[in-house]
């Protein structure tokens, strides 16, 4: 299912999909935020923003604003 | 061999453990000071190798990758483009962590491109076992064309054989491990060939970058081969994602992970420190067991400072001969020094457990939890950090918001930092608050004067979070929004990092003010001591006019000659002229002095009383804070130093901006007068209305 990482639930992965390039900083990128790398929600602060997010075995926290720009596509974990 | 030192050049993303591989190599061999122009921190270091070879270690700042985001990144870039630095680097050391080895090699291969001998170092090695990670380091050394070096700055491993490791850097590779240029090949090979002489990537910087870089070279590179923004991104998008596939392919064979033997104890810190509920308790506790430890612990070594200098003072005038120098040394140059010294305890205790906060890894957990709160008020979750900061001295504050990376939310911090209750205003508040608030205790437990203190405190993070709210709704700054930050692994802090880290910030603090404040006091004394007119000269004999009818005894007589000196000295003119001024506030000549004087630097008020209070008598026994208790109004015989005045000098010390540093640290940050000039004119006014309001209520 198609989603972007503002949509996932707590322990949710997904692969990231793509993202508007004018609008995604580049240090999101250098820090492993690219098509084809995993996601996982960890942890949402108090007030649902920011997101802290394992991307690609980086931790990293972002706001919602941003997290909305990432779509991605959940990872079914039932098939693993 | 030549007899030149080696020049090394540490680089390598933040939290790598970059700086303990420093304190490894360098022990306490080190110097901080500035880059030319510019406040980024410059850390050099001194690292004796086998067989007599001698290193220059320089610490540069951390940085996620060569496309710089902010001035301290922009330093890395510059020194590595060009040759000609003296600190040009022989050999690099790249520093990563073995559990973000991907995301480190990215760094790595940029700074293979540059064609530097460099050596990779990989750290934390320690930590292999726990996480289940075994590297195939022959592997990895062929393909990343380099030499590894496997240690564990924490634990001390591996320091020696990186040591050899330097001393062979003559051969070590300096290729690049792969060929980026392949994302666009028919515009990097037209750049190439107008350019044969530079490097590939050399060019691709000076593109893409806003760095310093000779100017007439960079028109000449931009002008032809500049693209829109936007495909800039996109290709810089494709040189990553190029990187990264080299990256993935060598650490697929070169790395392995057992996830069945990882250990992780993140996960359960996480949830207990950013908790709702939780996060926001453990935090207020952190933060006052600061402010207890910066108040109460710091009482006893600050109390032994205080009176070690009013008893050098007052030794000082009595055995060395009287005459100028002497009064110089023991009223002007002693008291000053003793004014800087005062501050050390809370100052080092403060940065103390910042450097415990970020060290642990915590620091990044209360940005990520104060974000969504601070930001209702145009500020970001990294103010915290300025803001906690900022209670020890707004010079490192304003300098700590650099890694906030929207301008506005940056921008704010900056301009209000200043309110938050700097160390220097500590001994103005002490000293006025010791005078008139009562020593009593409220509900048997809490003592009123503490008690007004942490009020002031209050105050200062209130006026601060206004401010910032009123500035959000007028600022139009615009800027691209963005917010990332790394959440680091938990780390217990290492004693020898925050040690050393106490005593660098504390070092460049007493000498940073200390050079102001001691000018001041020198030249406040002279001030002090001399006057224009004959009132001054010839206040011997007037005062011996005025006292014909009723004879004054011999202490009496020289009180009084000094008084009338103090009274027509130049910088008692200077007072005089302003009591109209500040007469409103409650405030007489010799609080106008002392305002005048702390305009630079606030912590010099209480310095300047003692001056002036020292000037004008002649015993040296008596506490200042005595003799400011005895002072009164010669006209209405009331007490200066009262509770509607000194509520009034309280307020007006909260507000007003007296710290020509850190107008200076504005200027540099945001590159124009404006804002400092703004902080100026604004504080200061705010200072005085709020001072106004309360005497003239309270008197």
């Amino acid at each position: 299912m198609q989603t972007t990482i503002h949509s996932l639930k707590k322990g949710q992965k997904a692969t990231i999909l793509d993202f508007d390039i004018d609008l995604i900083p580049l240090k999101l990128l250098e820090m492993g935020c690219l098509p084809g790398n995993d996601v996982e929600l960890l942890q949402v602060a108090p007030f649902g923003d920011p997101l802290y997010l394992d991307i690609n075995g980086s931790h990293l926290a972002i706001r919602i604003e941003t997290a909305k720009l990432i779509e991605v596509e959940l990872i079914n974990t039932s098939e693993k | 061999m030549s007899l030149k030192n080696i020049n090394v050049a540490l680089i390598g993303n933040p939290n790598v453990g970059k700086t303990s591989v420093f304190n490894q190599l360098t022990g306490l061999n080190q110097q901080v000071g500035n880059y030319p122009g510019i406040t980024v921190e410059k850390k050099m270091g001194f690292c004796k190798l086998p067989n007599n070879i001698k290193a220059n270690i320089l610490d540069l700042p951390g940085t996620y990758s060569l496309n710089a985001s902010s001035i301290d990144e922009s330093v890395v870039i510059e020194l590595l483009l060009n040759k000609n630095d003296r600190l040009y680097p022989d050999v690099a050391l790249v520093v990563t962590d073995v559990e973000n080895l991907k995301r480190n090699l990215l760094l790595y291969t940029q700074i293979k491109d540059l064609e530097i001998p460099t050596i990779l170092v990989i750290n934390m090695a320690d930590r292999m076992e726990t996480k289940g990670i075994s590297l195939d380091i022959l592997y990895l050394e062929e393909h990343l064309k380099t030499k590894i070096a496997l240690i564990s700055s924490r634990k001390g491993h591996g320091i020696e054989e990186l040591k050899n490791l330097i001393i062979s850097y003559k051969t070590i590779s300096a290729e690049p491990c792969l060929n980026a240029s392949v994302i666009d090949k028919p515009y990097f090979d037209s750049l190439q060939q107008a350019f044969p002489n530079q490097l590939l990537y050399k060019l691709w910087l000076v593109i893409t970058q806003d760095v310093n870089f000779l100017n007439l070279e960079r028109n000449e590179i931009r002008s032809t081969f500049t693209k829109s923004h936007s495909d800039l991104k996109r290709l810089q998008q494709k040189e990553t994602i190029k990187r990264y596939q080299f990256i993935n392919n060598v650490l697929k064979e070169g790395l392995k992970i057992d996830t069945s033997i990882a250990k992780d104890y993140r996960s359960k810190l996480d949830r207990v420190l950013t908790h709702k509920v939780w996060g926001y308790a453990i935090f207020f506790v952190i933060l006052f067991v600061i402010f207890q430890s910066i108040f109460e612990w710091s009482k006893i070594p600050m109390d032994f400072i205080d009176s070690t200098f009013a008893s050098l003072s007052s030794m000082t005038s009595e055995h060395l001969p009287s005459g100028m120098l002497t009064n110089l040394i023991s009223q002007g140059i002693i008291p000053g020094i003793g004014g800087i010294l005062i501050f050390i305890p809370q100052i080092a205790f403060l940065f103390l457990f910042i450097s415990i906060l970020e060290e642990s890894g915590y620091m990044s957990r209360v940005v990520f939890l104060m974000d969504k709160i601070m930001r209702r008020f145009g500020l970001s979750g990294k103010s915290v950090v300025p803001l906690i900061s900022g209670t020890a001295c707004a010079i490192p504050a304003i300098m700590a918001t650099r890694n906030i990376e929207n301008w506005k939310e940056r921008l704010i911090t900056i301009l209000v930092t200043p309110f938050t209750t700097c160390s220097a205003r500590l001994p103005v508040y002490a000293i006025i608050i010791g005078l008139v608030i009562p020593d009593t205790y409220v509900f048997g437990i809490l003592n009123l004067q503490g008690l007004t203190l942490m009020l002031l405190y209050v105050i200062g993070f209130g006026m601060a979070i206004f401010a910032a709210y009123i500035l959000n709704l007028i600022l139009k700054v615009k800027g691209k929004t963005f917010f990332v930050v790394e959440m680091p692994n938990y780390k217990l802090p290492m004693f020898k990092n925050v040690a050393i880290n106490v005593i660098e910030k504390t070092k460049a603090f007493v000498s940073g003010a200390g050079k102001i404040i001691l000018a001041i006091s020198i030249i406040l004394w002279f001030l002090a001591s001399y006057g224009p007119g004959k009132e001054f000269k010839d206040a011997e004999k007037i005062v011996f006019e005025n006292a014909k009818e009723h004879p004054l005894s011999s202490t009496e007589f020289e009180n009084a000659v000094a008084s009338q000196k103090l009274e027509n000295s130049y910088i008692g003119l200077m007072g005089r002229g302003i009591e109209p001024v500040i007469s409103p506030l409650g405030y007489d000549w010799k609080i106008g002095i002392a305002i005048i004087s702390s305009f630079a630097a606030r912590e010099v008020f209480v310095g300047t009383l003692a001056t002036i209070y020292s000037v004008g008598g002649t015993d040296n026994e008596n506490t200042i804070k005595n003799k400011m208790a005895d002072e009164v109004n010669p006209v209405t015989g009331e007490k200066i130093f009262n509770f509607a005045s000194g509520i009034s000098l309280l307020m007006f010390y909260a507000f007003a901006m007296q710290c020509a540093s850190t107008l200076a640290i504005t200027k540099k940050e945001t590159n124009s007068w404006k804002w400092p000039a703004g902080q100026l004119v604004f504080m200061s006014t705010l200072a005085y209305v709020v001072a106004l309001i309360a005497f003239q209520i309270l008197k």
